[in-house]
């Protein structure tokens, strides 16, 4: 396709061509709101179907509902597959699923798909990229056997399998406590649930909590059916393995005590990190969010981020699906009100916005991320799983090469495996800022790199 | 119901079985397993690292965090999260012998 025979003919249907990367709750309403004002919308999905991942759909040939799967939010998720499948049917759209954007320039995507590497221009971009669970290094965290909470609830949803026989979920944040739920509820052993936040800190989340007194609520009452396997303010301490991969887990609960807790999965996360790596690549702007602990790029409250840039859902605030919806449909506002369109009213849209991000920081402020246990690893710790870099390492970068980031990844390799640093970064920032003195703001982040998924050389060489 | 391997399915147990081979040994999974399902169904690690002692598993399931990536014994590697199991793939935990 890299002849130009199968670049899409959206063009004639659409004045400008507009490209949404993402079909979860914000890159579908972002769509919506395109089609209604008579536009036709290319969006771009890695997954075979719409829906992002928390409302991530089963393949075909699976029977639960989506109450079963999705439970409160059965409805929610209900109206977004509904909507998307009927703007796909009804040829409103332009939907390329299993197809990832691995690089962008001159307002012109590479796009990997299951028929090689595509060329995709765009006059307007709306980024709706989601987010993955924030992880921290725990020692023995390499093994096989350890998994992101995310995955944990992937795997249960999209497959209906436990990624292990006797599971400890260890973190912090609302998916630590839903995926324990979810998983007791199915019939899973769930031995420990371990959460590095204390009771007093998460009490700290309290004003913002107001804001969604019956999600607050919610997520107590999923809490009580953890039950004496859920544990505040712990320290994690070891994973430990043998050949076949995880085999228990070490810790010390509240009061100090120390506790070995046998099992063979440990899913991991501290709420969590946006994705980030296109708008870097389209040169958005970044700023270090001292409440989220993260950087995220600058947008206005619509989502606006400039040269035709837009940002919604959690890869710019994590706001949760919630919030993704309302964030996707006042991004394509803002393309339409800039294109030149009769914009809407958007003042319901940013009160609601407010309110959700209320409750989103009161969230940040009682599940943090874990500074101290990242600050105190031990140097034979990996931070980066990809090619296993230590903590030493990256310390020892620190000390040759400075305070700064893409020094000490250059020195260390932290952060060039194949997942361009998505899951060490924040911990490899974190051990060099406690090595030079100073604030993680500092120490910067790493520079995004084309191809942000890897792609084989062939396709570049248009032999995909 | 336990299987052989590292996972346990706990729902959606009543789809028709597809037949792959892994690492020479022909298995069992069920139409709808992605290859990463298929072969922690069959077995404990996808593959193993190669910059330490440790065999590996995946870790994100999303596609983003490049841990699972597998070789079939014909033809590009593919990353397992990610991939749909068809009948008759022929899976490898470790590189064949070809791969340069």
């Amino acid at each position: 396709m890299h002849d130009g025979a199968g670049e899409l003919a959206v063009s004639e249907i659409s004045p400008q061509r507009i490209v949404i990367v993402g079909a979860g709750p914000a890159g579908i309403r972002a769509a919506a709101t395109l089609v209604e004002a008579g536009l036709h919308p290319v969006v771009i999905d890695e997954a075979h179907r719409a829906g992002g991942q928390i409302y991530r759909r089963p393949p075909d040939g699976f029977v639960r509902t989506p109450e079963q799967l999705y439970g409160s939010e059965a409805a929610k998720a209900r109206a977004l597959h509904g909507l998307f499948d009927r703007l796909v049917e009804d040829g409103r759209l332009t939907y390329c699923a299993s197809s990832s954007v691995v690089a962008m320039h001159d307002g012109q995507l590479h796009v990997l798909g299951e028929g090689g590497m595509q060329e995709i221009f765009y006059d307007s971009l709306i980024l709706a990229t989601g987010a993955s669970d924030r992880v921290a290094p725990v020692p023995g965290w390499q093994n096989a056997g350890v998994y992101s909470l995310g995955a944990a609830q992937i795997a249960f949803k999209a497959q209906g399998v436990a990624l292990g026989r006797r599971i400890v979920l260890v973190g912090s944040g609302p998916l630590l406590t839903l995926v324990g739920a979810q998983l007791v509820k199915a019939g899973a052993d769930v031995a420990a649930v371990l959460d590095t936040s204390s009771w007093r800190q998460q009490m700290r989340g309290l004003s913002g909590f107001a804001a969604r007194p019956v999600l607050a609520l919610r997520g107590l009452a999923l809490r009580a059916r953890l039950g004496r396997r859920y544990h505040a303010g712990v320290t994690l301490e070891r994973i430990e393995a043998d050949e076949q991969g995880v085999a228990s887990l070490r810790w010390r609960d509240a009061s100090g005590r120390q506790r070995l807790t046998p099992c063979d999965m440990v899913g991991m996360g501290w709420h969590l990190r946006a994705e980030t790596h296109l708008a870097d690549l389209a040169g958005c702007a970044f700023f270090y969010d001292e409440q989220w602990q993260q950087w995220l790029p600058k947008t206005d409250e619509m989502g606006r981020a400039g040269n035709g840039i837009y940002l919604a859902g959690d890869g710019v605030r994590l706001l949760g699906a919630d919030g993704a919806e309302v964030a996707g449909r006042l991004a394509a506002a803002a393309c339409l009100a800039d294109l030149g369109y009769q914009a809407t009213s958007a003042g319901a849209d940013l009160r609601k916005l407010a309110r959700l991000e209320r409750f989103a920081r009161g969230l940040a402020r009682a599940f943090p991320w874990p500074a101290a246990m990242v600050r105190t690893l031990p140097g034979d710790a990996i931070v980066c799983r990809c090619e296993n870099v230590t903590a030493a390492a990256v310390r020892e970068g620190a000390h040759c090469g400075g305070g700064e980031a893409n020094r000490v990844k250059s020195l260390s390799r932290v952060g060039m495996g194949r997942c361009q640093g998505r899951y060490c970064q924040l911990a490899a920032v974190e051990l060099v800022a406690a090595q030079a003195g100073c604030s993680p703001d500092a120490v910067g982040r790493f520079r995004g790199q084309a191809p942000v998924r890897p792609a084989p050389v062939g396709a570049f060489l248009g032999e995909g | 119901m336990i299987t052989a391997g590292r996972i346990v399915r706990l729902a959606e147990r009543d789809r028709a079985q597809v037949q792959f081979v892994l690492d020479g040994q022909i298995c069992q999974a069920l139409a709808g397993d992605t290859v990463l399902t298929a072969m922690l169904a069959a077995g404990h690690a996808l593959r193993s690292s190669e910059f330490g002692p440790e065999p590996r598993a995946g870790f994100c399931l999303m596609g983003a965090c490049q841990d699972c990536w597998i070789w079939q014994e014909k033809g590009p590697r593919l990353r397992a999260c990610s991939t749909p199991l068809a009948e008759g793939m022929r899976l490898c935990t470790t590189a064949p012998e070809s791969w340069p």
